[in-house]
């Protein structure tokens, strides 16, 4: 498949999956910043011209292939499993149903297991909702929002986000890129008293801050490159693979040419969280041969233990 | 509940919840319709189902894996809960309407017995709040007609967040401190561990997700692992399937990570009478077996 025919990306946001700038973003300094930088992008967003958010959220699992969500009117009230008593998150989002459902026949044309869901009451992730509140508030541009596969490493996830331009594309809708994810995931596993948050541990915070030098000087393909690092160094282990900067990467273009712009980075119970925005831009920084294959196609698992076999 | 009598656990059930027990079952309140599958472990549910029918019990306290929580173990902490549980991996399969009663007098004296023995816990009172659909799934088929009020436990993320073998002190210690409200609260409870064993799944869904031609154990090392573990609940080796547990789980990315079966095995002492085995089957690659803890001598039965 080629690339002939190059979306339009507005610009990408990077921001974090917790609930607090959005339920109680006056409960510390940290969370009014995070909240400050979220309705930054939230003018920013209301300011371009975008068609459509385009969501890939961490909080939204699946397994059954890659999920799109694709109801036209989705309506609920959304509670966090562990924050709940911060109160609840009434949503009504309105999804860009044309563009899930060519996605999903883009994702299967590039190999992948896709499926879109159109249920009432889909439980939508927290990571999600806390976005397309804070983001997008009136509904002024349809959105749609896309699963992270449990089992999936790089390959899938790059060809997930290539899938995404090809529709793009194809639609000729200009998108805002939004991925929901912590930088360093580990929270404090007692209560705290949101004044005395911090990141969790020195390390964790270090390597946060190198992400967001790397983000700040748009090198998002170096941070791709980087992703297996950063999950062995700073993701708790919940799933194969830290994926955000794959897809996010794979989506707006593999490269390094990006205005990068990190507008907070506060701890949430713990974690890293950080509002980041990369605009596509020319000029590029340390242009360097990638160790990390490219992937157009996904040809499922490699049965590599079967091809070995000894007659 | 006996006025001056101690409570007590009067069975331990291992109640793997896939929706696609649900949605075979066909019951009103699931909105997806399907044309059956999955009888070994569903007609076990039924048999075990009409056990629990002749046992006197106040309510079911359930451990689930679909409550994650990171921060403490939560406890449900008001007396109703209204909805529809849509489940977020197959909603094909599951859109539950479900209306529930807590016993929330239970709850909160396993919540503060835990708080005492030094455990990070919540009370989980917002209204708005869905409960999983582990919870729905395990105790509908335990009980389809709710006429039993339930406690919903969380799973605290310990084994990713520290290690297997840190799961199972801590799920061990709950259990333990669970077990001692239960006595003095005077009730006589049903403990439900709901989740399957061996946990990988295929990542695609067969066109009728009901096609019995397609289902399979994900592989055979997991059929492997879940027949030596189900061979030691036989034998009343309770002791040695927690031994055994961070191996297993971490073999067969099993889904006792999540900590409930440590949690009611530990509550009620690690049993070590046999283990009631209702069947075994596999879900969409998944491995599950249908399984009870009987105490009582009189009524203990081999089933299969
Ligand atoms: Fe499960």
């Amino acid at each position: 498949m080629s690339e002939s025919n190059e979306p339009e990306i507005l610009f990408g946001i990077y921001c974090p999956p917790h609930p607090q700038p959005l339920l109680s973003p006056d409960a510390s300094a940290g969370y009014g910043k995070l909240r400050a930088a979220f309705d930054e992008c939230r003018r920013r967003i209301e300011e371009s011209e975008a068609d459509i958010i385009l969501v890939y959220s961490t909080t939204w699992a699946s397994i059954i292939g890659h999920q799109i969500q694709a109801l036209e009117k989705a309506v609920w009230t959304h509670v966090d499993d562990d924050f709940h008593y911060l109160g609840s998150m009434p949503y009504e989002f309105a999804m860009d149903t044309e563009f899930a459902h060519a996605m999903k026949a883009n994702c299967e044309k590039r190999g992948l297991e896709a499926r879109t869901v159109e249920y009432e009451g889909f439980p939508i992730d927290t990571g999600s909702v806390v976005a397309l509140q804070l983001l997008n508030p009136e509904n002024r541009i349809p959105a749609c929002i896309l699963s992270s596969n449990m089992y999936a490493n790089r390959a899938e996830t790059i060809v997930l986000g290539k899938a995404a331009r090809d529709t793009l594309a194809a639609q000729g809708k200009k998108a805002v890129v939004v991925v929901v994810s912590s930088l360093s995931n580990r929270m404090f596993t007692e209560h705290i008293d949101p004044a005395e948050d911090r990141i969790h541990s020195q390390k964790d915070d270090d390597w946060n801050r190198k992400i967001l030098e790397f983000f700040g000087d748009g090198r998002l393909e170096d941070l791709s490159q980087l992703s297996r690092d950063i999950h062995g160094q700073i993701r708790v282990q919940k799933v194969v693979a830290y994926k955000p900067a794959w897809w996010m990467a794979a989506t707006m273009g593999q490269h390094n040419n990006y205005d990068g712009e990190v507008l907070a980075y506060e701890a949430l119970h713990g974690s890293g969280g950080a509002v980041i925005t990369l605009t596509p831009a020319s000029g590029s920084v340390g242009d360097k041969e990638f160790d990390e294959d490219d992937v157009e196609f996904y040809r499922g698992d490699r049965n590599v233990l079967d091809k070995g076999m000894l007659e | 509940m006996a006025d001056g009598q101690k409570g007590q656990i009067v069975a331990g059930c291992l109640a793997p919840h896939p929706p696609h027990l649900v949605y075979a079952d066909n019951p009103p309140e699931n909105e997806a319709y399907s044309e059956g599958g999955w009888e070994t472990l569903r007609w076990g549910y039924q048999r075990l189902a009409r056990k629990l029918k002749n046992i006197d019990y106040d309510a079911i306290v359930i451990f689930t894996p679909h409550w994650q929580t990171y921060i403490g173990t939560h406890f449900l902490g008001l007396p109703q809960f209204k909805s529809k549980s849509v489940d977020p991996v197959f909603p094909n399969l599951f859109r539950y309407n479900y209306d529930l009663t807590v016993d929330v007098e239970l709850a909160q004296a396993m919540h503060d017995e835990a708080a005492a023995q030094g455990i990070i816990t919540k009370m989980m009172k917002n209204p708005d709040f869905r409960v999983d659909y582990g919870t729905i799934t395990s105790c509908h088929l335990l009980n389809p007609e709710w006429d039993k009020p339930i406690v919903t436990i969380s799973s605290n993320r310990n084994t990713h967040y520290y290690s297997p073998e840190v799961m199972v002190e801590q799920a061990t210690a709950l259990g333990r401190a669970c077990a001692k409200a239960i006595e003095e609260s005077g009730k006589r409870v049903v403990l439900v561990a709901s989740h399957s064993l061996s946990h990988r799944h295929f990542v695609e869904e067969a066109p009728l997700p009901e096609d019995m031609s397609r289902e399979h154990i994900y592989n055979h090392s997991q059929y492997v692992w879940d027949m030596k573990i189900i061979e030691m609940m036989r034998e009343g080796k309770s002791r040695e399937v927690i031994d055994i547990m961070p191996e297993f789980t971490e073999q067969t990315i099993a889904e006792t990570e999540g900590g409930g079966l440590i949690w009611m095995l530990g509550a009620m002492g690690y049993p070590e009478f046999p283990a009631e085995i209702y069947g075994y089957q596999s879900v969409i690659g998944t491995g599950n077996v249908v399984a009870c803890w009987d105490p009582n001598d009189e009524t203990r039965e081999y089933v299969l």
